[in-house]
C-alpha cells in the first residue's frame, strides 16, 4: 500500500484557539486530508500549511510546541479528546472524531496550543533536582549505588516535565499554589542518589514550605495520567514518610540532618 | 497564615480529623446505637454523661470536640474551595474518592452546624436531650432523610479519610498497601454506616 495515498477521507478537528497570553478562547473546526499513520502533529502540519477553517474562511496556522518527535522531550503536550498526552505520540487511529484539541489549561496559555510551564522548571530549582557535585577541587568517585535501588530510581528519571500530570492534578491550577507531582517525585529520585543525598534535608524543607507536598489530595490522576508510568503516589507517599522524620528533627532541633 | 506553616496546618488537619473528631465520632455513634434497645435503655446511656460533672465536661467538650472541629471544619472547606474537582475527565476510583471527600466535607458543615443547633444548643437553652427530642425531629420524613444523608457522609468523611491519613503520614507507601487500606477503610465504612443509621431508625 501506498502509505502516502490520498484515500480521500478528511479528518475532522475542532481546536481550541487563543491568539494572546490571556486573551478569549474560541473553537475553530478544521478538516484536513487523512494519510496512514498520522499523529496529531501531523494534522496541526496540515493546517499549517493551509490554514483555512472548516467553512473555507482563512485564519492564522495553530501554534503549538514540538521538538523531539518521540515522547521524550515533553514540550508537545496538549488535551487531546479531554485527556492531557504528547501530541506526537498520539494517533489519530486511535482517536475519535471530531478529534478535539486544547492547550493545558492548569498552565498560563502563550498562544493557542503553546503553554508556559515555567512553574514546573522553577519548581526543579526550588526542591534542588540535580545532584551536587560542583567544588573548588575534584572531589573523586561517589559512593555506588545498590542496583536494585538503581532499578527503580531510573524509572522517576523518565520524567520530562510534559505537564501532564500537573494538568490531571485537580489540586494544580492558577488558583492553588501547589508544587504539583512531577517536581515532587524528582525529590525522591534526587534524595536517593547517593550524592545526591547529602543534600537532602534541603530538598525536604523545600516541599516543607507553603503550596509544597501537603498540598496533594490523592486523586492519584497523576500516576494515571502519566506518559512514562513513573510511579509518582509512591513517590509521593515516600516523601510523606520522609518529611514527618523532617518534622520532627526540625521541631526538636535534631543534628541528624541527612542520615 | 505566616510563611512556610502550610505543611504544619495541612498535618494538623489531617491528625485532628482521625484524633480526636474522628473518634468522636465512633464514640458518639456507638451512644446512638443503644437505641436499637429502645428508649428505656438510649435514656439510660445518655443519662450516664449527666455523672460528668458539668463544667468538666463543657471543657472536655471544647477541647476535644469544638476546637479541633471548628479547626477541621474551616480549614477542610478551604482546602476544598482550592481543589477544581475534574471527575469529568479522570473518573477513575480514587479521583471520584477526592471529589466527594470533599463534597461530604463541606455537606457535613452545614450538617453538623444545623445538629448541634438542634440538640447541644437547645439543651444549653434548657431542654433535656433524650430518646423523645431525636424522636421528634425525625419524625418529619424531610429531617429523617437529612440526618440519614448526613451520618453516611459523615461515616463516608471518616473511613475515606482515615484512608488519607495513612498516606499523609507516609504510612501506606506501594500501590499493593494502599489497596489494602481501601479494603480496610471501606469495611469501616460499611460498619460505622449500618450502626449509625441503625441508630436513626429505632427513633422512627
Ligand atoms: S511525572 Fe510523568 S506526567 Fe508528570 S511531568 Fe513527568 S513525565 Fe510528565
Ligand atoms: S515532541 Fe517531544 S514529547 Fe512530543
Amino acid at each position: 500500500m501506498n502509505i502516502a495515498a490520498n484515500t480521500g477521507r478528511m479528518v475532522k478537528v475542532e481546536i481550541l484557539r487563543q491568539d494572546t497570553k490571556g486573551g478569549n478562547g474560541y473553537w475553530q473546526k478544521f478538516q484536513v486530508p487523512y494519510r496512514h499513520g498520522m499523529n496529531v502533529i501531523s494534522i496541526l502540519m496540515e493546517i499549517q500549511k493551509n490554514p483555512v477553517t472548516e467553512n473555507g474562511e482563512n485564519t492564522t496556522p495553530v501554534a503549538w510546541d514540538m521538538n523531539c518527535l518521540e515522547e521524550v522531550c515533553g514540550a508537545c503536550s496538549m488535551v487531546i479528546n479531554g485527556r492531557p498526552r504528547q501530541s506526537c505520540s498520539t494517533l489519530v487511529d486511535q482517536l475519535t472524531e471530531p478529534i478535539k484539541l486544547e492547550p493545558m489549561k492548569t498552565f498560563p496559555v502563550i498562544r493557542d496550543l503553546q503553554v508556559d510551564r515555567e512553574r514546573m522548571f522553577n519548581a526543579l530549582k526550588k526542591v534542588k533536582a540535580w545532584v551536587p557535585i560542583d567544588g573548588t577541587y575534584d572531589l573523586g568517585e561517589g559512593p555506588r549505588m545498590p542496583e536494585g535501588k538503581r532499578q527503580w530510581a531510573y524509572e522517576l528519571s523518565k520524567c520530562m516535565t510534559c505537564g501532564v500530570c500537573m494538568e490531571a492534578c485537580p489540586n494544580v491550577s492558577e488558583k492553588a499554589s501547589f508544587i504539583g507531582p512531577a517536581p515532587l517525585s524528582q525529590v525522591r529520585l534526587f534524595n536517593t542518589h547517593p550524592t545526591g543525598a547529602m543534600i537532602k534535608d534541603q530538598r525536604l524543607n523545600a516541599i516543607m514550605g507553603d503550596g509544597g507536598l501537603a498540598n496533594c489530595g490523592n486523586s492519584q490522576n497523576c500516576v494515571a495520567a502519566c506518559p512514562k508510568g513513573i510511579p509518582l503516589t509512591t513517590s509521593i507517599a515516600s516523601l510523606n514518610r520522609a518529611t514527618s522524620v523532617q518534622m520532627f528533627r526540625n521541631f526538636f532541633g535534631s543534628d541528624h540532618y541527612v542520615d | 497564615m505566616s510563611k512556610d506553616r502550610e505543611f504544619l496546618w495541612r498535618r494538623l488537619h489531617s491528625l485532628l480529623g482521625v484524633i480526636p473528631v474522628g473518634l468522636f465520632l465512633m464514640f458518639h455513634l456507638s451512644m446512638n446505637f443503644t437505641a436499637v434497645g429502645g428508649e428505656q435503655a438510649y435514656n439510660n446511656a445518655v443519662g450516664k454523661m449527666d455523672l460528668i460533672p458539668h463544667n468538666l465536661l463543657l471543657v472536655i467538650e471544647w477541647v476535644v470536640i469544638y476546637i479541633p472541629l471548628l479547626f477541621h471544619a474551616f480549614y477542610g472547606v478551604f482546602i476544598a474551595f482550592t481543589a477544581s474537582p475534574n471527575t469529568g475527565r479522570f473518573s477513575t476510583y480514587r479521583n471520584w474518592m477526592f471529589s466527594l471527600q470533599r463534597f461530604t466535607g463541606v455537606f457535613l458543615v452545614i450538617f453538623i452546624a444545623w445538629h448541634i443547633f438542634e440538640t447541644r444548643i437547645q439543651k444549653a437553652l434548657g431542654a433535656d436531650v433524650e430518646f423523645n427530642m431525636i424522636a421528634d425531629i425525625v419524625s418529619n420524613p424531610f429531617m429523617l432523610g437529612f440526618y440519614i444523608v448526613g451520618i453516611i457522609s459523615a461515616t463516608f468523611h471518616l473511613s475515606n479519610g482515615l484512608w488519607a491519613f495513612l498516606v499523609s503520614w507516609g504510612i501506606t507507601q506501594s500501590p499493593q498497601s494502599q489497596k489494602i487500606a481501601t479494603y480496610v477503610t471501606n469495611i469501616i465504612f460499611v460498619i460505622l454506616s449500618v450502626v449509625g443509621v441503625a441508630a436513626i431508625l429505632s427513633f422512627v
